[in-house]
């Protein structure tokens, strides 16, 4: 019998891509149900994903937009 | 003679659907370079990786089949753009070690935590600065699939044709890249801890 906690751990990527069957899905869910561990690591990978997605997001700058556009080819 | 007016005609159309193109390319810009700038080393490659592209769309803008996803499009161009300019001194190392399993950032922060009970809390222990950082040291083929599908909102399938890799491979680097992002960030916040 594997560990429970490190099956969970295996389904927790897809799991919150959800591409997991509906099988699989319900037996993380019936794990995470009753392991609050788990559900406070899969919680925190939610927000992380978050956080990481707003930290690393960068505007483009607007010097590049112009120079993008100079390179749109001219009507003859 | 009687064919000027038809080939004026057509230049006209072609005229129109070339300009049409430009500006849809355009406007996806914001977008493009959201993912173009994690997948360049550095801002300076960012921005000449995107005027490639760019040019190279506009050059060859008829390749693009309309009503086809323009934003993958763009993104095919820039990842072979991105190769072929040798950036991938880096090889995959696929025969490294990766002990961190997934749990192993959480884990640690939790540690460290002073007992903080909100996930949310834990995650704002790590800096915007050590994120940036982590994320470019993930290798480059993992760190192109992590950062188009985690930053660019593609699809495991667009990813995969963008990059030209099967469906499966996108899966495994996409899970591996998320570790080893997340194994940067420990090492990160562990150093800062001490």
């Amino acid at each position: 019998m594997t560990d429970p906690c490190a099956h969970c751990e295996q389904m927790m990527q897809p799991y919150l891509d959800h591409v997991l069957t509906d099988e699989e899905m319900a037996q993380a869910e019936a794990h995470l149900a009753e392991c609050v561990d788990c559900q406070r690591r899969y919680k925190f990978e939610e927000s992380l994903r978050i956080y990481v997605r707003k930290a690393v997001n960068e505007p483009m700058p607007e010097e590049l937009r112009v120079k993008l556009s100079a390179l749109r080819i001219p009507l003859e | 003679m009687d064919a000027e007016p038809e080939e004026g005609q057509r230049l006209a159309t072609e005229a129109r659907d070339r300009v049409r193109f430009e500006e849809d390319a355009l406007a996806l810009s914001d977008q493009v370079y959201r993912v173009a700038r994690h997948l360049a080393s550095s801002r300076e490659d960012a921005d000449e990786l995107m005027q490639e592209t760019y040019a190279r769309a506009f050059r060859s803008w008829r390749s693009f089949t309309p009503g086809t996803n323009m934003r993958a499009w763009l993104l095919r161009i820039l990842t072979n753009l991105n190769i072929d300019r040798g950036r991938r001194q880096q090889r995959a190392p696929q025969m490294q070690p990766l002990e961190a399993n997934d749990y192993f950032l959480y884990d640690k922060l939790a540690e460290n935590g002073d007992g903080i009970s909100d996930e949310e809390q834990v995650v704002e222990r790590l800096s915007q600065d050590d994120i940036v950082t982590a994320l470019s040291v993930v290798p480059h083929d993992f760190r192109d699939v992590l950062v188009l599908v985690d930053l660019g909102d593609f699809s495991y399938a667009d990813a995969a044709q963008i990059l030209d890799i099967p469906v499966g491979t996108v899966m495994s680097r996409l899970h591996r890249g998320r570790r080893i992002l997340k194994r940067e960030l420990a090492e990160s916040a562990l150093e800062e801890a001490t």
